[in-house]
């Protein structure tokens, strides 16, 4: 009878087996990055998920919703420029040009100061993912998709044209995640990332990682490994700490994991990705043997799927005294979240030895009724004190400023 | 063999340009122009050259877009996209987006082809950004009766990468789909009901 009992649950187990095999069949394993790995199948609210697809034509001046957006009381958001289709990273020549990478364009935009009127111009075209802009001394500096390039005196040739000279091209070519930020440090270095090619995947030696070079393109070093993708890093003011952005991996839940803040304190730690989410979740494929105290913990948490995007600490006077040296977050808004999260500036208050305080929306509005109006990609000191936000849903780029308005139009 | 192909196909392209009133400036006077390649109701006759009707008008005009930025080389498009506003890109694109749908492809079905194309369609998902009718949404195109030789163009450029899509989305897909199935594909997609 026991034996007889044996026989039948091994039928059942191989006819399970025969089952799992069918259905595996079916439904092939999804290739290692895709953007589909973790979705539940058969599941309609996941099923309606999807990246929201940004307009592609920028919204016309007098329609862009800067009106819907509000701040602290006391400050006042209005529309610094706008007509940059998908507009996105920013960078402030020493002449006063605003530098507007983009993302799905191929362009660079230049916010041009003239006699106290501001125009726009396309600054280079045929760009690839032309997502990350740097300045320094004179030189504007160009992350694409897979090569980093300079150009020269730039402001000097605003209407010239002028092409990228290529710095540096030892890069992977993934389009997931290939887009970059690009920083120049307290150490006059240049920043960017290698981010993780796809939604939830190992990384190999070239992936996963922060890079520092010298502003020439040579010198190249991995400074940090385990991110999976930031498109947002600055320096503390107070002590030349780095801090970044890295959002965490898609369809692990609804409220999982939440984006990151991280702190560099020294050259090759370890943030987790994709073994360890947020600083206490092993993700349920690669967490396996591991334990997340191997890694280095956030900051702070930027909240579920939030995309958190680019960040600056404040430098500037004009803000009231408590908001400077803190730090101001881009959070484009979550995609894969039924209730959408995010589409705000938040601002991160640190505590003297660096940790964070708290995480607080700073300016709201752009998520209305569940639906984007506007997306913040990144913020900048100007050194008026204001600070300008960018918005590659509208293609604008918004200018936030705190006292009267005549202190304000200084 | 696959040489003259293109070139014929070129130049019935260029024979429609050709053949077309030059300076049609208006939305409402343009579309006809389109149409004169693109297929009369939304269907297109010209080898090589996509069937629009019912094409999402999101992704119309992103891909008008790109013509006129020339982040898509396609010689007759980028001339046709020159100079055009951002309001007649949108408004193009609704015009295209309200024509009929296509009608699946003639003739007899190889119904093993396409069981085997179905299979590939799951594995692949492709029914999930394209929608379970292959009618699409917003950026991501309609692609149910469309025209073979255009799905297989279109999926052969975006292996080769001779064709960037503004998002990564069919660069992510595209790198596990052999040659033979992408023709399996276009055959499937082009007759579906």
């Amino acid at each position: 009878m026991r034996h007889m009992t044996a026989g039948l649950s091994l039928a059942g187990a191989l006819s399970l087996f025969a089952t799992v095999a069918l259905a595996q069949q079916a439904a092939q394993p999804l290739p290692p990055g895709s953007p589909l790995i973790g979705r539940p199948d058969n599941n309609a609210a996941a099923a309606k998920l999807a990246p929201v697809p940004s307009p592609p034509l920028a919204t016309p001046a007098d329609k862009v919703p800067v009106d819907q957006l509000s701040a602290p009381r006391g400050f006042h958001i209005e529309l610094y420029a706008s007509g940059m289709p998908n507009a996105r990273s920013m960078a402030l020549g020493a002449k006063g040009t605003v530098f507007v990478g983009s993302r799905l364009q191929d362009k660079v935009y230049a916010i041009v100061n003239k006699n106290g009127k501001r125009e726009v111009k396309v600054l280079v075209s045929g760009l690839y993912r032309p997502n990350g802009v740097a300045f320094k001394d004179g030189t504007l500096y160009i992350a694409e998709l897979s090569q980093i390039s300079k150009i020269e005196n730039v402001e000097d040739k605003l209407d010239a044209s002028p092409k990228p000279t290529v710095i540096y091209s030892d890069l992977p070519k993934d389009e997931a995640h290939g887009w970059k930020y690009l920083a120049i440090g307290p150490d006059n270095k240049l920043y960017f990332e290698v981010g993780q090619p796809g939604n939830n995947v190992a990384h190999d030696k070239d992936h996963g990682q922060l890079r520092r070079m010298n502003l020439d393109g040579s010198g190249v070093e991995v400074i940090a490994y385990g991110i999976r993708n930031t498109v947002g890093f600055d320096w503390n003011p107070r002590n030349d700490e780095l801090y970044f952005t890295d959002n965490g991996r898609d369809w692990l839940s609804e409220d999982l994991p939440n984006d990151k803040l991280n702190r560099v304190t020294k050259v090759g730690e370890d943030f987790g990705e994709p073994i360890c989410h947020q600083g206490n979740i092993p993700d349920i494929e690669f967490g396996w043997g591991h334990t997340c105290s191997e890694f280095v913990p956030p900051v702070a948490l930027m909240g579920p799927h939030a995309a958190a995007l680019g960040m600056k600490f404040y430098t500037g006077g004009m803000f009231p005294s408590e908001y400077r040296d803190q730090i101001f977050v881009a959070r484009h808004g979550s995609w894969n979240k039924t209730v959408k999260f995010g589409g705000d500036i938040a601002v991160v208050m640190l505590n003297r030895n660096g940790t964070v305080k708290s995480v607080e929306p700073f300016i709201t509005g752009f998520l209305v009724n569940n639906n984007y109006i506007g997306r913040p990609v990144d913020v900048m000191n100007m050194p008026d004190g204001s600070m300008l936000i960018s918005d590659d849903w509208n293609g604008a780029v918004y200018r936030v400023t705190y006292g009267s308005k005549k202190t304000a139009a200084r | 063999m696959r040489k003259s192909a293109l070139t014929l196909a070129t130049s019935l392209a260029l024979g429609c340009l050709t053949a077309l009133p030059a300076a049609a400036q208006s939305v409402q006077a343009r579309p006809p122009v389109c149409l004169a390649c693109h297929g009369q109701n939304g269907q297109s006759e010209t080898p090589g050259v996509p069937s629009l009707g019912a094409q999402q008008a999101f992704y119309v005009t992103v891909q008008l877009l790109m013509f006129r930025e020339r982040m898509r080389v396609v010689d007759p498009m980028n001339e046709m996209a020159k100079g055009l506003s951002d309001d007649d890109l949108s408004g193009f694109a609704d015009a295209i987006a309200k024509l009929p749908a296509p009608k699946p492809a003639d003739g007899p079905v190889d119904a093993a082809r396409m069981e085997r194309a179905r299979a590939l369609v799951e594995q692949n998902h492709c029914n999930v950004c394209h929608t379970p009718n292959f009618a699409g949404q917003q950026n991501v195109p309609r692609i149910a009766d469309q025209r073979e030789d255009y799905l297989v163009k279109a999926l052969r450029g975006y292996k080769d990468n001779s064709r960037r899509g503004y998002d990564a989305a069919m660069a992510d897909v595209v790198p596990q789909i052999t040659d033979e199935q992408i023709l399996d594909l276009a055959y499937y997609l082009a007759r579906v009901k």
